[in-house]
């Protein structure tokens, strides 16, 4: 019936085959960064040879983008198609924002835009010029974990895994919001991050106590 | 995703003029990227609004004014709105996710495309998507469907729980086009499908939702929104309903009452408020004008339970309006 009705009756996503070393994960996204290079690269001739954009030809231009990702100014030309998401994942490495649906309804690519929890899948990054983002890799200092990724651990917030920086960014918002003053309220205001492994008790826990600690 | 030119505009003038040319406007976009991506939607261009400045939320002469471009999560938190305007936070609060609440706007709220599956899926026909090509969901998979204001041509239910609350309250809106402004009630921006399910709201090419005004007055503050769901939270409306009492000696006043997930538009019930008027507030008054609901309900092959669900939640919604009354 909806969205999120679709993503519970499709197979889980599937995290790819755990790399061995750097040199496996370097030549996975090696490949991916090639295959984006090729797509753009096939854009870029129309979007040259028609000047004016027509009702029946297509054409992308790249957009000049600015983005503050983990206190970082970054600088991209972008095709507007791109998410929010894939240029986090593609452009910029930074893969610990999940790719779930890619239909906005399970939360696994949530991250801060100006300090509010969005899901980055729905969003055009030409869209966030000037925005500050913020991803899971920015949340440690150093070796020194968040509290927030602590209680994670602390209260076996996770079991795949997959769901778990989605589900951190988004409670971090949910404190923000002063909305962690109860398990219930948790619960109701986390709708948006989908467990497929069920650890829901535990990261309503942790999400309670890192609230307590913060 | 097919290409398209993606444009900033930095004057509600600047847009008007490139949506009147043609552009699609684009605010939090959290449907129509996703429907963009599906191919359902094909926008050749698009007009980035969201540096327009109307995203205030303010009070105006008693009236709760909400700016097009406020994203829903803050309305909803606006001091303006939680205590005065119960029912206005609550059909937003049990709408969509945080996340999505964060991105999606007024407007955009307000104009979201249908939840019909058979919508999004290109293999299968649908009049709204590709018109003249029929409709999936009539013999098809229905239990999420409308049972009023249905058409031989579309069944899709209409899935903002804003719109019903709006309704119900009776606001309007204000729009800005090419040929200038105009303010009409927001129940008239939804068309019934008919023979052009297509053709879903009455704007003109061009026109912008500038804001949205909810009148305030006596039953304001005590209006409520039920919504009924196969979960918790974060899953459209079965049925739901926004009702609003005032109570005077005992005896209804007035009454206003809306439902969603039922009709293939926010649903106004008239019959069932004029049924409610200078009666007592009790559970058996509430029964009788709840039974008045589903008069001309054409259920579907799998969506029966709604002509009996749809009374109950009525009642329960009026209970809740005329409990804090």
């Amino acid at each position: 019936m909806t969205t999120i009705d679709e993503l519970s009756s499709s197979p889980a996503p599937a995290e790819p085959m755990p790399e061995t070393d750097a040199q496996a994960q370097l030549s996975r996204r090696g490949v991916l960064q090639l295959a984006g290079a090729a797509v753009s690269l096939v854009v870029a001739p129309s979007a040259s040879a028609q000047a004016s954009p027509s009702p029946t030809e297509r054409a992308t231009k790249a957009a000049r983008v600015r983005l503050t990702v983990n206190g970082e100014a970054r600088q991209l030309e972008l095709d507007p198609r791109q998410s929010l998401l894939d240029v986090l994942r593609e452009t910029l490495d930074l893969t610990g924002t999940k790719k779930g649906c890619n239909q906005g309804a399970c939360g696994a690519c949530t991250v801060l835009v100006n300090g509010k929890r969005v899901v980055s899948c729905l969003t055009l990054a030409a869209m966030n010029d000037g925005a500050e983002i913020e991803t899971i890799e920015g949340l440690a200092q150093g070796d020194e974990l968040h509290p927030l990724q602590e209680a994670f651990i602390e209260y076996e917030g996770l079991q795949c895994g997959f769901c778990t920086p989605g589900q951190i960014m988004s409670g971090l918002g949910c404190i923000a919001e002063g909305h962690a003053q109860s398990p219930e309220e948790i619960q109701f205001w986390m709708s948006g991050n989908i467990c497929r492994c069920g650890a829901y008790p535990g990261i309503v826990a942790a999400i309670a106590d890192a609230a307590g600690r913060m | 995703m097919l290409p398209f030119a993606l444009e900033k505009a930095h004057s509600t003038e600047e847009a008007i003029a490139a949506a009147a040319a043609g552009g699609r406007y684009i605010a939090g976009g959290t449907t129509l990227i996703d429907l963009m991506r599906e191919e359902v939607e094909r926008p050749e261009r698009l007009i980035d609004i969201n540096a327009l400045p109307l995203g205030v939320v303010r009070v105006e002469g008693g009236d709760l004014v909400i700016g097009a471009l406020a994203r829903m999560a803050d309305v909803a938190a606006d001091p303006n709105v939680l205590r005065p305007q119960p029912l206005i936070a609550e059909s937003l609060i049990e709408g969509a996710s945080p996340q999505v609440r964060n991105m999606a706007s007024i407007g955009g709220n307000l104009l979201q495309r249908v939840r019909c599956p058979y919508f999004r899926m290109l293999d299968m026909p649908c009049n709204k998507r590709t018109p003249g090509s029929g409709c999936a969901a009539i013999d098809g998979l229905n239990a999420g469907h409308a049972i009023l204001g249905t058409s031989d041509h579309c069944v899709a239910t209409h899935p903002s729980d804003l719109a019903v609350a709006l309704v119900a309250l009776d606001a309007t809106m204000r729009v800005r086009g090419p040929r200038g402004e105009r303010s009409f009630p927001v129940e008239e921006l939804f068309r019934l499908p008919g023979d052009t399910p297509h053709l879903e709201h009455t704007l003109l090419p061009g026109e912008l939702i500038v804001e949205v005004r909810v009148p305030g007055g006596a039953h304001s503050s005590r209006a409520r929104y039920l919504k009924v769901r196969d979960r918790a939270s974060y899953e459209f409306a079965l049925v739901s309903a926004a009702a609003a009492l005032s109570i005077e000696d005992g005896a209804i006043r007035q009454a206003r009452l809306a439902v969603g997930g039922v009709g293939t538009r926010p649903w106004r019930l008239h019959a069932c408020e004029a049924a409610l008027i200078g009666r007592k507030p009790e559970r058996r008054t509430f029964e009788e004008a709840a039974h008045l609901a589903t008069q001309g309900a054409r259920p579907l092959q799998h969506n029966h339970y709604k002509v009996e669900l749809l009374p109950r939640t009525i009642v329960r919604a009026l209970e809740m309006a005329g409990e804090v009354a």
